[in-house]
């Protein structure tokens, strides 16, 4: 047998219970309880993985739940390389499509929100603008564009995922919630190294997203008045400033 | 650049603030490679002032060395950590882990003359991309394979001999794979090549009961276990000193816990060099 081909069926048969060939042990008739070890270490350390990376969406859906769909998410996409935080970028188009939780859709997006934090937990450095290039900016807002952190992550629900995610965090308490209203989360590591998540209006979501996109300044201001009419987009810029996740200042022509 | 001939504990993140705050003396920290593939954030910083008290054993478990091939893109990873953090010593498993989707665990191949020119042409493979001699893991191992046709211990000594990697030495693996096929772990040891042993391991197994005796898990989970003290002196009064890493990876205690057993290690080493010395 070629090595290619043992390596196939013992692959499969972690995920059938299938004895691949040629798989034995002293006592012979031991040979499948041997092998279910590697059976189930790869089962649960490949669950307790995505759980890791997905721990709100697992409170919402239990752990008992959770365990019984991760083998089924594994299946249609396991992780493509051993970097396993980089694992789980289609979880949540996975939940969309998984009939049984066609009465939840906004966990899709706590699922979004969990993946973006993990990206944003891992993403490049860089280092945060002095605190004058805000005026520098604001005083030639026509042509500034300003570059945000590598880390930050926008995420628009047209549900209250912000607050679905927010209720289940670690000592938080879930509370009755009017899911049917979206919420934009803004995701950034900060100056601390935390990825807080916070709810964005209209105004200040379309603002970060023209400005991640590239537009100058006054144009981004546009597209949030567009939004929210009478938006000001003065306490959101001070507030990424902040955070540190004003990262480049650069002047061109208006786009 | 070579590990100190000291004890060296396992990192977890956890036990970060500990280390700063005590700065124990170890003479390395082993960092599992994957966890620090990201481009940037705070577990780059961790490593980096880790690196600056403590020399660094970067140990690689994805890198699918008895699969049938080397992702280059990994190793491209692998190669920035290196180049990074200058580790004193790169370490990876006789283990495959990857076939098209990442299995996230250490699993087992035949030792026949296929694989064994497979797994060199690996190493030389990493070892040309890294630009250093790596050191190869002995593998805790639950069934065996009928296609098998040379002993373990004979592939890991021509890998080595072939590709002139070094090889870790894990003492726990041993006594696991040896206990699980009823084999003797002192005729394993007499017969491995100590002379090319860069680092020992030494971690906690569980332990299950089938009808024909134990069946002993690789589990990292527990303090090591006394049998495997027993041969760990064993091998250092055979070999002399060697770089020693407790490894303790789930239900992890705080960090007192892990120095007690290093220093369990360090007397083991001590004891060696006084002896050495009269």
């Amino acid at each position: 047998m070629r090595h290619a081909d043992f390596l196939q069926f013992f692959q499969d048969g972690l995920f059938t219970g299938t004895l691949p060939p040629g798989v034995t042990a002293r006592a012979p008739d031991e040979a499948a309880q041997r092998f279910a070890v590697y059976r189930n270490n790869v089962a649960h350390s490949l669950s307790r993985a995505l759980a890791a990376r997905f721990p709100a969406v697992e409170r919402i859906l239990g752990a008992e739940f959770f365990a019984a769909l991760a083998p089924l998410f594994l299946a249609e996409q396991g992780p493509q390389n051993p970097m396993l935080f980089a694992w789980g970028g289609g979880f949540a188009d996975f939940l969309t499509g998984f009939p049984p939780l066609a009465g939840l859709p906004w966990v899709a997006d706590v699922a979004r929100i969990e993946f973006a934090r993990g990206e944003a937990y891992h993403a490049a450095d860089a280092e945060p603008l002095p605190p004058e290039a805000l005026s520098q900016a604001a005083a030639d807002a026509g042509r500034a564009r300003l570059a945000l952190h590598p880390s930050l992550r926008i995420v628009p629900s047209r549900f209250a995922a912000v607050s679905a995610w927010a209720m289940n965090q670690p000592g938080a308490t879930p509370a009755p919630l009017e899911v049917n209203r979206p919420e934009t989360a803004l995701i950034l590591r900060d100056r601390r190294d935390d990825v807080p998540v916070r709810a964005l209006g209209p105004g200040d979501a379309t603002f970060v997203a023209a400005l991640q996109s590239g537009l100058v300044l006054i144009r981004a201001a546009e597209a949030a008045a567009t939004a929210e009419p009478g938006h000001d987009p003065g306490a959101i810029l001070l507030s990424l400033a902040r955070a540190g996740a004003l990262t480049g200042l650069a002047f061109g022509e208006t786009a | 650049m070579t590990l100190p001939a000291t004890p060296g504990i396992g990192f977890k993140p956890e036990h970060f603030a500990a280390i700063r705050e005590t700065r124990p003396d170890l003479g390395f920290f082993e960092v599992h490679a994957e966890n620090y593939m990201g481009e940037g954030g705070p577990a780059h910083r961790t490593l980096e002032a880790l690196r600056a008290d403590y020399a660094i054993s970067l140990h690689g478990v994805g890198l699918s060395i008895g699969g049938s091939r080397i992702d280059r893109d990994h190793l491209a990873r692998l190669k920035r950590l290196v180049d990074l953090y200058q580790p004193e010593s790169f370490s990876e498993h006789l283990a495959w882990s990857s076939h098209g989707i990442y299995l996230n665990d250490l699993l087992p191949l035949p030792y026949t003359e296929e694989t064994l020119a497979l797994v060199c042409d690996h190493i030389d493979e990493v070892q040309a991309a890294l630009g250093r001699r790596m050191l190869l893991e002995n593998p805790s191992t639950y069934v065996l394979f009928e296609q098998s046709t040379i002993p373990e211990i004979d592939f890991m000594t021509e890998i080595s001999r072939r590709t002139g990697c070094g090889l870790l030495l894990d003492v726990n693996n041993v006594f696991v794979s040896c206990t699980n096929h009823r084999m003797d772990p002192r005729a394993y040891l007499r017969d491995f090549p100590l002379d090319r042993v860069g680092e020992i391991h030494l971690g906690g197994h569980a332990e299950e009961e089938l009808p024909s005796g134990p069946l002993l898990i690789d589990a990292h989970g527990t303090p090591v276990a006394d049998p495997v003290w027993a041969l760990y002196a064993e091998v250092i009064a055979a070999a002399g000193p060697l770089p020693t890493l407790i490894e303790w990876d789930n239900d992890v205690p705080d960090f007192p816990v892990l120095m007690a057993e290093a220093d369990r290690a360090r007397a083991v080493l001590t004891r060696r060099v006084a002896h050495a010395a009269r």
